[in-house]
Formats: C-alpha cells, sequence, structure tokens
C-alpha cells in the first residue's frame, strides 16, 4: 500500500526495549478500588447505586448522562463502601465524585447482557448500544464515547475504518502486546466496528518498530477480503489520528473538522479489543493493559489492571520504586500528564505510568530563545511554535490564536527538540487554557446583562401595573363621588 | 547664515500656528465612544468601580479620568475589552487580585428582610419575608452589593474555587535561569 | 507519595543543547582558521586571539552590568563564536585597536543593547565588522600577502607583537589588493574586467586560498568543507546557503555574458571574498535570520542579490556584510509574511475546502 510522508515530527528515543518483551501479566484484584465518574470525555456519568450496596462484577455502577458520556461498571464484586469526592488523576490533583468499591475476593459475575449472535447480521444500532452500555471509550488515551464515534457512519459517507497500532509514544507497549498476543480479538472488534460504522474496508497501521505484533495481525487476517495492514514509518507523532490518517490515505482533514470528514475513522486497538469483548461475550470494559516502565521502577511491565486500581498497588507490584524519581507520568512522556499522588486510581485513559529519573527527564533550566527554527521545521501541524510562545509570554494571546495555537495539538515535539529548553507547550496549554476562561468570562458577562435587562423589564412591569391600578382607582373613586353628587341632587 | 536661520524659524512659527489653528477648529468629536464602552460594561450599577453607575464609569473612561481595571464583575475579558477598545495596555493593572467570587447567604445570620433580593442587579437571590434567602451562584456576578445591604452581615462574598472544568495550566515561569 | 506537578509535558527531551550547537559551528571553522593562521603568521594568530578575548570579556562586563548570571551564559559559546567570526573578516595583520572597537560594537551595542542573546536584530560580527570598516578603512583595507608561519622572511612570535600591539607597518610585508578590490581599481581605471581577471590568482588558487584576503576569506574550499560538516550535523540547512550561491552565481553569469568588460563571472563571485563564509556561517546565524525554511530562501536570494549590486556598482570591494545586515533588516517582514502551511489549512490560513466525494 502507497504510503503518504508526513511533515516533521521527531524521533525520540523510544526505550520501549524495558517492556516491549515483557508478556501482559494480570493484577490481582486489590482490596479497594476508587472508580471515579468521568474517566470519558463529555458529561460524568450519574451514580445509579447506593452506599452499603452489594454489586457484581459487571454491573453497571454509573449511568452515562446526555449524548456525549459513559457509564461506569464493577470490575469485580463486592461492596459499595462509599461515593465521595477523591483526589482525580488529574494533574490539578482536584477532587472528583469517586464510587469506592471494597472487593469481596469472589470476583462473582453479575448477568451480563446476551452476546450478540452474529454481528455482521445485526443493525449498526444494535452494535453501538452495545457498545455504549459496556462502557467502551477511545482507550489509546483520549477516552472518547466509543458508541458516539460509532455513530459518524449516520451524517458521513465512509470508507475507511483505520485501526491505530502505531503507539508512537516512547515506553509504552500496552498496544504492542496487545496486538501479539489477541490479534484475532483485535481483527474481530474491527470488523464490528465497520460493520456498526459502515464502512466497507478495514486498515491496521503499526509502526515498524513492531515486526512482532505486524506479523500476528497479519497471521489473524489471512482470509479476510476486506481487512488490510500497513507498517507505517517509525516517527512521532504518528498516532495521532490526522496524521495517521494522512500518512496511511493521503487524504489532509480539513481545519475544525473531523477525520470522518475525508470518510476515515480512526480507532484504538485496545478499543477494538474490547468492543470484540462487549459484543461476542457481553462483558462491559472492566479493566486495561498498561504498561509500567522508566528506569525508577525496578520491574518495568505490561499489567492487565483493573479500573479503579490505586496507581501505588500498581508500582509495589512492579517492585516499587529504584528511588529518587524526577516524574511520575500517566500516558507516554510526551503527551502524559503527571500523576498528583499515588492514591489516585488508574481510569480507562491510562495507558501507562512512568516512572522517569532526572536522566531519562533531562529537565534543564530555559536558556533564552535563540531563534534556531528547529521548532518551526518539525511542527507536525505546520505552525510557528517560536513566535506563538513568544505573544504568549506577552500576554498576546488574541495575537496567538489567530497565527494557529488552536490548531495545535500538544504533540511537544517543539519543547522536545527546543536547544534552549523552552517549555513551548507549556506556554500552550495555558495560553488555550487562558483563552477558555475568557469565552466563558465573556459569556458570563453577556448573560449578565441579559440579566439586568430582563430585571429591568421586570421592574417596569410592576410599575405599569402599580400606575395603571392607581388610575384604576383614581377612576372609580371619580365615578362614585359623582354617583354620590348625583344622588344627592336627586 | 542668518537668512537660514530667520527662513527656518519663520517656517517653523507659521507651521505651528497652522498645526494649533487646526487642533482648535478642526477637531472631531468622539462622542459615540461613550455608548460603545457602556454596552461593554455588565451594567449592574454595582457601583463597585467607584462610579454611581456603568454610564459614568463609560463616561469616565471616554474622557480618560477611569481605569479599565476598575470593573470588578466585568473580569479580566470585560478589562481586557476596553483596554483594546481605548487602546491603552493592562500592565500594571492587576485586574485579577481577588480572582472570581460569589455571594454566599449565611443561613443562621439571615432575617429574611428581602433587602438584598430587592436590590440584586440580576435577581440571584431568592427569598421571601421571613424566609430565609440563598443565592443562585450561576446568575451572581458577584457586584458586592447585597453585602453591604444586609442589616445583619449575613453575606459574604467567597472565592469561587476551580473545579475540573474551569483549573488550567498556570503560565510557565518566564524568569530565565541566567537572571 | 507526592510529586512534583508544576510543569507541563513533555518529559522528556532531546539531548540538544545551545553549547553544543556552538561548539559543532566552531569545529566547523577551525580546519579555515588553523590553515589561516598558518598562511599569515604569528601575527594573524595575535589578532584572532585578541579579537576573541576582547569578545568574550566584554560579553562578561556587559552580563555583570545586566545582572546576570556569567556563568551560565558565558558558557554557551555566543560570545566565543561572535569574536571568531569577527576575527575572521579582518585583514589578518589589525592593529588590536580596531579589533577591541569592533568587539565593542559587535558584543556591547550589536548584542547587548538590543536585550542579549536571542534579541539582536542584527548580525553582530557584521556589525562590529561594518562600523569599523566605516571608521577606520586605512586598516580594515590593508590586506598583507601570505606569509606563512614557519616560512623565512615571516614575522616571527615577538614580531608579531610589535606589529599588532606596536602598529608597526615597517615590517617587510607585502601589502597586497584582495581579488575583488583589485578588479574593482582596475575598472575605475578603465580597465575591463576580463583583463584584470588575468592579474588575480586562478581559480585554482581561490578556492584553496593561498592569496591576500581577510583573515576569513582565503580558503573557499575549507570553509565549504566546515559548511558541508554542519549541514551533515544539522545544525544548519541547505535553504540559506543554496539561495545566497546560487542567486550570485546565476547574476554574476548573466551579468558576465551580456557585458564581459563591465561585469566579473559568477565562479568569481563565489569563489572570492567572503562567499562562503558568508553563506555558511554568517547569513546562517540563527538569531537574525527568518526561523522557517522558505524564508531562509528569500532571505538567502536577498544577501546573494545585494552581493552582487554592492560588489558590481557601489564604492566597497566586499559586499556580504553589508547585504547581511541589510536582509537581518527585513528579516521580521519576512517572518510575517512567509509563514509555514498549517496542516489542514491552505496557504491563505482558510481551512481546507471538503469535496462531496471527501476526496
Amino acid at each position: 500500500m502507497k504510503l503518504f510522508p508526513i511533515k516533521g515530527g521527531i524521533h525520540p528515543e523510544y526505550r520501549k526495549e524495558l517492556t516491549s518483551e515483557k508478556p501482559i501479566v494480570a493484577l490481582p484484584i486489590p482490596s479497594v478500588l476508587t472508580l471515579p465518574v468521568q474517566q470519558h470525555m463529555g458529561a460524568a456519568a450519574s451514580t445509579v447505586v447506593q452506599v452499603g450496596e452489594r454489586v457484581l462484577k459487571g454491573q453497571m455502577l454509573a449511568r452515562g448522562q446526555g449524548f456525549v458520556s459513559a457509564p461506569v461498571h464493577a470490575p469485580t464484586s463486592g461492596t459499595i463502601v462509599a461515593i465521595e469526592d477523591r483526589m482525580a488523576p488529574h494533574p490539578s490533583g482536584l477532587p472528583m465524585r469517586t464510587i469506592v468499591l471494597e472487593s469481596d475476593g469472589k470476583d462473582e459475575w453479575a448477568e451480563l447482557p446476551a452476546p450478540i449472535a452474529d454481528p455482521f447480521t445485526a443493525t449498526p444500532q444494535q452494535i453501538r448500544a452495545r457498545v455504549a452500555e459496556s462502557g467502551i471509550v477511545g482507550l489509546g488515551g483520549a477516552t472518547f464515547p466509543s458508541a458516539v464515534k460509532l455513530g459518524l457512519g449516520d451524517k458521513n459517507k465512509l470508507e475507511i475504518l483505520l485501526l491505530n497500532g502505531a503507539e508512537c509514544e516512547p515506553y509504552l507497549t500496552c498496544d504492542d502486546r496487545l496486538m501479539r498476543e489477541y490479534a484475532a480479538e483485535v481483527v474481530d472488534g474491527a470488523l464490528i466496528m465497520a460493520r456498526a460504522l459502515g464502512a466497507p474496508q478495514v486498515i491496521i497501521a503499526v509502526e515498524e518498530n513492531k515486526p512482532q505484533a505486524f506479523e500476528a495481525i497479519h497471521n489473524a487476517i489471512r482470509t479476510k477480503l476486506n481487512v488490510s495492514l500497513v507498517a507505517v514509518p517509525v516517527q512521532y507523532p504518528m498516532g495521532a489520528e490526522r496524521h495517521l490518517t494522512q500518512a496511511v490515505t493521503g487524504r489532509e482533514t480539513p481545519a475544525r473538522k473531523l477525520t470522518a470528514d475525508v470518510g476515515v475513522v480512526v480507532h484504538n486497538v485496545a478499543t477494538a479489543r474490547a468492543v470484540h469483548h462487549a459484543v461476542r461475550h457481553g462483558k462491559p470494559l472492566l479493566s486495561r493493559i498498561v504498561t509500567v516502565s522508566g528506569l525508577g521502577v525496578v520491574t518495568p511491565n505490561n499489567i492487565e489492571v483493573p479500573l479503579g486500581t490505586p496507581v501505588e498497588a500498581l508500582l509495589a507490584f512492579c517492585g516499587g520504586l529504584t528511588g529518587e524519581i524526577k516524574r511520575l507520568i500517566s500516558g507516554g512522556p510526551m503527551m502524559g500528564q503527571p500523576i498528583p499522588d499515588t492514591r489516585v486510581p488508574v481510569v480507562k485513559g491510562t495507558s501507562g505510568v512512568l516512572a522517569l529519573t532526572a536522566a531519562e527527564a533531562n529537565e534543564r533550566p530555559t536558556q533564552p530563545c535563540i531563534r534556531c527554527g528547529t521548532c518551526v521545521s518539525i511542527c507536525p501541524c505546520g505552525l510557528v511554535p517560536v513566535e506563538m510562545a513568544a505573544l504568549i509570554r506577552n500576554e498576546r494571546l488574541e495575537e496567538a490564536a489567530a497565527i494557529g495555537l488552536r490548531d495545535c495539538v500538544s504533540c511537544g515535539s517543539c519543547s522536545y527538540i527546543c536547544p534552549s529548553y523552552v517549555p513551548l507547550v507549556h506556554y500552550f496549554n495555558y495560553a488555550k487554557g487562558r483563552l477558555n476562561a475568557l469565552d466563558a468570562e465573556r459569556r458570563k458577562t453577556e448573560q449578565t446583562k441579559a440579566l439586568v435587562a430582563a430585571r429591568n423589564a421586570r421592574l417596569e412591569r410592576v410599575a405599569q401595573a402599580k400606575r395603571e391600578a392607581a388610575a384604576a382607582a383614581a377612576r372609580a373613586r371619580a365615578e362614585s363621588q359623582t354617583t354620590d353628587v348625583n344622588k344627592a341632587e336627586a | 547664515m542668518l537668512i537660514a536661520v530667520g527662513g527656518l524659524a519663520a517656517m517653523g512659527v507659521t507651521l505651528g500656528g497652522l498645526l494649533g489653528i487646526a487642533a482648535r477648529y478642526l477637531t472631531v468629536e468622539a462622542d459615540p465612544l461613550e455608548a460603545e464602552l457602556q454596552a461593554m460594561l455588565p451594567g449592574s450599577q454595582c457601583g463597585q468601580c467607584g462610579f454611581v453607575g456603568c454610564q459614568q464609569f463609560a463616561a469616565a473612561l471616554a474622557e480618560g479620568h477611569a481605569s479599565v481595571a476598575a470593573c470588578i464583575p466585568g473580569g479580566k475579558a470585560t478589562a481586557e475589552a476596553l483596554a483594546h477598545r481605548l487602546g491603552v495596555s493592562l500592565d500594571g493593572h492587576d485586574v485579577e487580585d481577588t480572582g472570581p467570587t460569589v455571594a454566599f447567604i449565611n443561613e443562621d445570620l439571615c432575617i429574611g428582610c428581602l433587602r438584598c433580593a430587592n436590590d440584586c442587579g440580576t435577581d440571584a437571590i431568592v427569598g421571601a419575608v421571613k424566609q430565609v434567602h440563598t443565592v443562585i451562584t450561576d446568575v451572581c456576578h458577584a457586584c458586592g452589593k447585597c453585602a453591604k445591604v444586609c442589616p445583619t452581615e449575613a453575606i459574604t462574598m467567597r472565592p469561587v474555587l476551580p473545579t475540573l472544568a474551569t483549573w488550567h495550566w498556570s503560565k510557565p515561569d518566564s524568569s530565565l535561569s541566567a537572571s | 507519595m507526592k510529586i512534583a506537578v508544576n510543569k507541563s509535558g513533555p518529559f522528556t527531551h532531546a539531548p540538544s543543547s545551545v553549547s553544543r550547537t556552538m561548539a559543532l559551528v566552531l569545529a566547523a571553522l577551525l580546519p579555515a582558521t588553523l590553515y589561516d593562521i598558518w598562511l599569515f603568521g604569528w601575527p594573524a594568530a595575535l589578532m584572532f586571539l585578541v579579537t576573541v578575548l576582547s569578545c568574550v570579556g566584554l560579553e562578561a562586563l556587559c552580563l555583570l552590568l545586566s545582572r546576570r548570571s556569567v556563568a551560565n551564559t558565558l558558557t554557551d559559546g555566543s560570545a566565543v563564536l561572535t569574536g571568531w567570526l569577527l576575527a575572521m573578516s579582518m585583514p589578518p595583520w589589525t592593529p588590536w585597536w580596531v579589533c577591541v572597537i569592533a568587539a565593542i560594537f559587535a558584543i556591547c551595542i550589536a548584542k547587548h543593547a538590543f536585550g542579549g542573546l536571542g534579541q539582536n536584530v542584527f548580525n553582530p560580527a557584521m556589525v562590529g565588522r561594518i562600523a569599523v570598516l566605516v571608521s577606520f578603512p586605512l586598516p580594515m583595507t590593508s590586506f598583507v600577502a601570505p606569509s606563512p608561519l614557519f616560512a623565512s622572511g615571516s614575522p616571527g612570535f615577538l614580531d608579531a607583537f610589535r606589529i599588532i600591539f606596536g602598529g608597526s607597518h615597517g615590517f617587510d610585508s607585502l601589502s597586497a589588493a584582495s581579488a575583488l578590490g583589485h578588479v574593482k581599481t582596475e575598472l575605475s581605471r578603465g580597465i575591463p574586467v576580463s583583463h584584470s581577471l588575468a592579474d588575480i590568482p586562478d581559480f585554482t588558487s581561490l578556492v584553496l586560498g593561498s592569496h591576500a584576503g581577510s583573515f576569513g576569506e582565503t580558503s573557499a574550499l575549507l570553509i565549504l568543507l566546515g559548511g558541508a560538516f554542519l549541514l551533515a550535523k544539522r545544525v544548519i540547512s541547505w535553504h540559506t546557503p543554496v539561495a545566497v550561491i546560487t542567486t550570485l552565481l546565476v547574476f554574476g553569469t548573466v551579468a558576465n555574458l551580456i557585458d564581459p568588460a563591465r561585469y566579473t563571472p559568477g565562479w568569481f563571485h563565489v569563489m572570492s571574498g567572503a562567499t562562503m563564509l558568508g553563506a555558511f556561517f554568517i547569513a546562517t546565524d540563527y538569531v537574525t535570520s527568518p526561523v522557517s525554511k522558505a524564508g531562509q530562501l528569500v532571505f538567502g536570494f536577498g544577501v546573494g542579490l545585494l552581493t552582487w549590486v554592492i560588489r558590481t556598482y557601489a564604492g566597497y570591494p566586499e559586499g556580504m556584510a553589508f547585504a547581511v545586515l541589510l536582509m537581518n533588516a527585513l528579516t521580521p517582514i519576512i517572518d510575517h509574511s512567509v509563514r509555514p502551511r498549517a496542516f489542514g489549512r491552505t496557504r491563505k490560513g482558510e481551512p481546507l475546502p471538503l469535496n462531496e466525494e471527501s476526496k
């Protein structure tokens, strides 16, 4: 298959050999699981269980709210001991409503929905409904509710379901191992998703640094006609959905639009496997594969982790930390988020837990920008990071937005390569957040003006009513006086 | 040489005089500015800017006698819009000193007098006579009038805490290591 | 356990740094510098040292005055590089005071008065050179013929001090004109280019560089090798050097074809003077050139064109320094107008149109 080049990008030290040859091991169920009600993009789920209630494995604990949402299920059987605000697995460390489940060790299954006997005769709506009620979200890290994404075939004429097996982040090998060990499930899930989307063709893209995964998928698709496999060049950020689409199909998604608008929908390989389990076995999303890596961990591993497991349990399972670590990251080192505390849980979007030493993080004090222009040549989105950062430093945020800040996907390539160690992506993240906050403030001011106008109108109506009542009373008095006079005269 | 000096001096005086005449007789009045500025303000007549009402503040802004950062309920967005329109810079103005706040009624102290509810510019306070009043936080824009008028000092302005939805990364420290 | 969350990603970094980049540039300049020191003897070495050391010293002074950390900033190598390039563009036996004044203009005025590293608009080395060229034309145009390091008749080590610090031009040096200077002078005397070309060193000699000229403009070949090294190490990209050289070549060749008596050929422009040094080391200066590749092409074209124009029509035989400074002034405009195409957008910045059949 002909491939197309993508602009820019970097070639970091991948360090995948720390875990690439480690088969997936299952973590024993911890004694307490903490499940935030929002592990996905969109509206938070709403709890449907009470404190003290006994729940079974796979039972729904919180229902999705609205169109873009996803439910949360119990990863094991046990008792709900609390529903309260706990620290979210978010860099701010702010609290989120969390369901605390104490496992009873029995791991007893609830009654699951019946498997869909033949997904290829079922309607796309049936498949989507099953995916929705199973709580499946994009497991590549974006956590967008998959059922909604599978509905893109309704509005757009789709041609390709592109399965993302690129895994371009350093250290992460969860998708690599998943493809090697569960290739058949991935392919089956992909075909089911293609049916739900109405896409005639499936392309599975694997980066060239994963030859065994390529081989495994190749064997799994041997007899399938509408599935093809392609090896994409090793380049970060090849796994970004727009860039992967361009690399495999040559189509460039227009700004502010979805890849579906060019006929392609991208899903992660782990999501495909989850769809397979939901449709073929009725199993909701209860666990995910996490790569625990970095030189700061004693024994790096790829682990199948029940959702809600505290990060500290994961680290303990891997032998603990080797000593002083510089950063603890959820996800990959390029786009991952710092973990505020080891007590936070693993959630649906946690593809990796990295304990990085100072040498690995390679952080140095920022020096003045020397305008070398390297950030411009490697930006995969064709932006000018040096100029945007200079504008943001001077609080000229709207001007930065005018030269493309909102097109930035925060891939981190510019920060990675900057010889002066300028924290470019940090500036962009700050600016994007600040612009959103200013937008919210502007909307609030508009709302206030409308409320003030409404209040003034209300007061005016009240005053008007008073005047009319006074006028009516005056007329009544005048009439009764006239009547009295008439009576007197008569 | 004297001719050169005299000639230049004469030119300077003539041209300067012409400019002065133009400045007096050919100036353009800038009336619509005040209305434009007033439209940018929240309009709740809270008085936190130090002026009686939003129209007076806008008038003072138009003449350059007021700071663009004075409107507290308007927040940074309003200050920036005003600064942009007037062509002044926001440097040196501390707009977000206190951060966003919201009114809070201490139910133990509230006597149900309705003074705050009648005064609120956006009808954000619900209550009835002798019933405890409460603030609808989404509607409150923190002008502070209610807190001033409450006879039992039951109302305080509380800072709005960041939530997961409103949190964002802070600005990286731009002081260079070399300094 | 709580861990710091004060920084957003990414949490890994390439092993690149400013000092590494500067070190690579200095390494690329080393062969040509050593050759030229050998070619012009001890006085040249001394001149080189005086220039570089005064640049470093002035940088330290300016950092102290602006209350910045001296240790951190001095080690990034940018002052050494400025001094090195400045020395390369001076005549080999320039007196010490000219070097120091050039350093003052380069470091204090062109660099620190604008805000220090990364903030200057104009190339500091070129500002230094132009300032002393305009102020002290005689020392700056007194070129000497090569007098190799250990050859007989060459000034010894102590003689070097007398020449550089004592201002003694009475030594038996052979003053000579650079190739460009010779052609221009002859032209002003009415002797056509085709004739004066015969007097100057031929192509091979120009390339290898054993002829009179400023310190760094003699060996085009060694500079070219240094430039190739920088290209291989990805310190510079090919856009600026290729644009400069191609433009000079094209304009020179076309003009020469039109009127060989008046205009020097393209190869002569490319091989003589500071063309190679300018194309690979001066025009490619990060801070003062555009950040985008397309912008660098425009910049290089401008430098080449202006160099040709100044060499041909203006009063100075060597135009590269002026051309670079003039294009430095245009760099902000180039950066503003020439931007890369954003992903998903047209060149104008609008989102790409969607075809009905989704391409």
